[in-house]
């Protein structure tokens, strides 16, 4: 290099060589603490590579002196979560329901952990605070299917309707249409006298004895002789103003027709009794409990 | 801003680097006034910052009897009678604007005196300063020294001196945590190493930065690293009093025999002997000759070592002292100084810094030791009851700042028949439900309001919750709506 070490003039120091148009470029090396940082970080990533997981392999890859493992250190985190959760969740597993409700320390906890299950497993159907949809109840309103006492709900959460499980709850709205029990017109006279049950609105020429002779012979056995319902067959209050797939007289006659039974998934083996337990005090706590 | 400076010198052709290593000052020890001031000082900032975190007083059962404690774990603050939360941390922006007031004021009356004698800075700079001249002897000692060889001695004395200046750092650190736990405990831990880790990170930052930045960085912390000398500069007035040279009796400056000769020709000569005690003595090496400048801290210690040699030499003192240019220049023009402590500036500032007082005051005597807030259901905002009434639901959240339990009733104001209940609370008095609010704490409950569906209504009408403390008869309130679906 001693062709280069010309030196500059006016900076005094050399340059490198280059020239162009006459400009010449002075040699600026690079500062030793820079360079021996950048050695430094070439020496840090052997080491680096030597004790944690590198380089991949055909199957698999380079694991390290120390097995550390991201995937690892999540369950072990989870682990110790669920231990931390154990200690207080023995307690919830360990009250009545009743006892939960009325004690506010008990209350506030099984109000956190339901919310947080809720929101998890039950928001896709009754939406994220429990209002529902058609076909899916309103879980924050006092009308309940399968009654709304918090021995119900939590029977409701573990077994399901119509889920298939052995102690689920059984019992639907037949297809009277569909199976030919009812002809359309008197499935339409029947509609119109279950809207006029919960005072609203009928077609005018509605023939109300009929309609009424036509319930009494096939809906009382499930509805009950005053119309208001059945939780033990999940069969609804018709007098109220609740209703779950609408109450204008179009809908009541698809429901009459085609029959309705909407499906409510058992609980009971994918959440753990004590989740169960918070999650029917955080449905009754949304404030339709009975 | 004295001396005339000639063209010549501020022309620099030299491409020198920017970079100019530091001149170690050895500031020598002096007496007199204002270095007693500073002492007095010292032992007061030190002792109320070592000290405060052991004073008790007494906030009874279950309550923390620290006086000044700031409880992260438990989201408190003490001092003294004094409790805040966490959404109260607005009173420390009062605080820190009455801190600028403050130190506004000081400029405008006496310049830079939080740089001189309150600043951490400068007051464990000249701590460490004194250890530095009790282990390795006054300036001219500390300078042979350093230009002579390393000696075992020497070496000793160094060793000696770093081992004060680290238990101090350490002893630094040590009362910093200690605003932040039960003070004896935390000692106690600390002793048998049973503390937790973070208070011996914290007391091993806290003692790296003071030992580095009193021990190494020192005056070079106010030159180089501090804002304030940079605002203080756009701040001041010529009114503000100042350490300044007094040039116009200083100047020109020449020994005392040539003094004499000059003067029995009837000519003028300056007070200033040019000893350079004013800048031996100086904490950051500067000559307090060239005027007001930016590495002045003002410390008043020039001051000293010039009213010594001025009695020594049989002068009247104060050729250095607390001035400004406008009575230099009246000085020269033969007329009366004049001070102007109260003056427009002054006026502002205190009647400011009054205001704030006041606000603050107010704010800290009127606040509310009950408080509700309330939070409307977003999902469902309104649920529809098979009977046809509307229900809203809310969580509302008390809030009791009182150190003991209390009942609480809640009344409720909103639509016609409005009626009130609360989850989990069997209250005996069902229209009136009736809560017990722990010590200290807040509470969260969901509290349902039902009323009769009117089809006139409005579809959304204010609902007020009202709580009333049975016992105290303190009342909050809070207000949101009601909304029909």
């Amino acid at each position: 290099m001693s062709e280069h070490n010309e030196i500059d003039r006016v900076s005094g120091r050399s340059t490198t060589g280059h020239e162009w148009d006459g400009i010449k470029e002075l040699n600026t090396p690079l500062p030793r603490w820079w360079v021996l940082t950048f050695y430094a970080t070439i020496i840090w990533a052997i080491g680096y590579w030597i004790v944690y997981p590198a380089w991949p392999l055909v199957s698999g890859y380079t694991t390290g002196l120390f097995q550390y493992s991201t995937r690892a250190s999540v369950a072990t985190d989870l682990a110790d979560l669920e231990k931390l959760r154990g200690e207080k969740m023995a307690v919830l597993g360990n009250a009545s329901l009743a006892d939960i409700e009325k004690d506010p320390a008990l209350l506030a906890l099984a109000r956190a952990r339901g919310k947080t299950v809720f929101a998890d497993n039950c928001a896709p159907c009754h939406g994220s605070g429990g209002a529902g949809a058609k076909g899916y109840p309103n879980l924050n309103d006092d009308d309940w299917l399968w009654g709304g006492s918090l021995d119900q709900i939590m029977q409701t959460i573990q077994f399901g309707a119509r889920s298939g499980h052995a102690k689920t709850h059984e019992g639907q709205m037949l297809a009277f249409g569909r199976d030919g029990v009812l002809k359309k017109d008197e499935i339409v006279t029947v509609a119109n006298y279950v809207r006029s049950l919960s005072g609203l609105s009928t077609a005018p020429k509605f023939d109300l004895a009929a309609g009424k002779k036509i319930f009494t012979e096939n809906c009382t056995s499930c509805h009950g002789d005053n119309a208001k319902g059945n939780p033990e067959l999940g069969a609804p209050n018709l007098t109220d103003q609740i209703w779950l797939y609408g109450s204008d007289e179009e809908t009541l006659v698809e429901t009459i027709t085609n029959g309705r039974a909407g499906v409510m998934p058992a609980w009971v083996g994918r959440l753990d009794p004590v989740t169960v337990k918070a999650l029917a005090v955080y449905v009754h706590s949304l404030g339709g409990g009975k | 801003m004295n001396k005339p400076v000639s063209p010549d010198e501020l022309i620099t052709d030299e491409d020198g680097p920017l970079y100019a290593p530091r001149k170690k000052v050895y500031p020598q020890s002096v007496s007199g006034r204002f270095r007693s001031i500073k002492w007095r000082l010292m032992a007061v900032c030190l002792g109320v910052y070592y000290l405060l975190p052991f004073v008790r007083w007494h906030r009874g059962l279950g309550a923390p009897d620290q006086a000044v404690l700031i409880d992260f774990p438990n989201r408190r603050f003490y001092f003294f009678f004094i409790e805040l939360w966490p959404q109260e941390v607005y009173y420390f922006t009062g605080l820190l604007v009455l801190a600028a007031f403050a130190l506004f004021l000081m400029n405008a009356l006496g310049g830079r005196i939080w740089c001189g004698y309150l600043c951490p800075q400068t007051v464990w700079t000249d701590l460490f300063y004194a250890v530095e001249r009790l282990v390795e002897g006054d300036r001219r000692a500390q300078m042979k020294a350093d230009a002579g060889p390393m000696t075992v001695k020497r070496a000793g004395r160094r060793a000696l001196k770093h081992a004060i200046w680290l238990m101090i750092a350490w002893w630094t650190g040590g009362a910093w945590v200690l605003y932040f736990a039960d003070a004896p405990t935390l000692v106690r831990d600390l002793a048998t190493l049973q503390a937790p880790v973070i208070a011996y990170v914290w007391i091993a930052m806290l003692t790296a930065s003071t030992y580095l930045l009193a021990g190494y960085m020192r005056e070079q912390v106010c030159v180089y690293m501090c804002p304030w000398p940079r605002i203080q500069a756009a701040l001041t007035d010529e009114w503000a009093l100042n350490v300044t040279y007094k040039y116009d009796r200083g100047e020109p400056r020449c020994s005392v025999k040539k003094a004499f000769d000059i003067r029995s020709l009837g000519e003028k000569a300056g007070d200033c002997i040019d000893c350079n005690q004013c800048v031996a003595v100086c904490p950051t090496g500067i000559d307090i000759r060239d005027g007001a400048q930016l590495g002045c801290i003002q410390c008043g210690l020039c001051i000293d070592a010039c009213d010594a040699v001025m009695t020594k030499v049989g002068r009247k003192t104060g050729l250095i002292g607390y001035d400004n240019d406008i009575n230099v220049q009246r000085r020269v023009a033969g007329k009366q100084e004049i001070f102007k402590p109260v003056r427009a500036r002054t006026v502002v500032y205190a009647s400011l810094i009054t205001v704030v007082c006041a606000v603050m005051l107010y704010a800290l005597m009127s606040r509310t030791l009950l408080d509700v807030n309330v939070l409307h259901d977003r999902n469902p905002i309104a649920v529809s009851l098979s009977d046809g009434a509307i229900r809203n639901g809310y969580t509302l959240r008390f809030l009791n700042k009182r150190g003991f339990d209390r009942v609480i009733a809640i009344d409720v104001d909103g639509p016609a028949g409005a009626k009130l209940h609360v989850i989990g609370a069997d209250s005996v008095t069902p229209d009136r439900p009736m809560i017990v609010l722990g010590r200290d704490t807040t509470t969260e409950l969901r509290v349902l309001v039902t009323a009769a569906f009117d089809e006139k209504a409005e579809k959304s009408v204010p609902v007020t919750f009202r709580v009333t403390d049975i016992g105290l008869g303190e009342v909050a309130s809070a207000t949101d709506h009601f909304v029909l679906p």
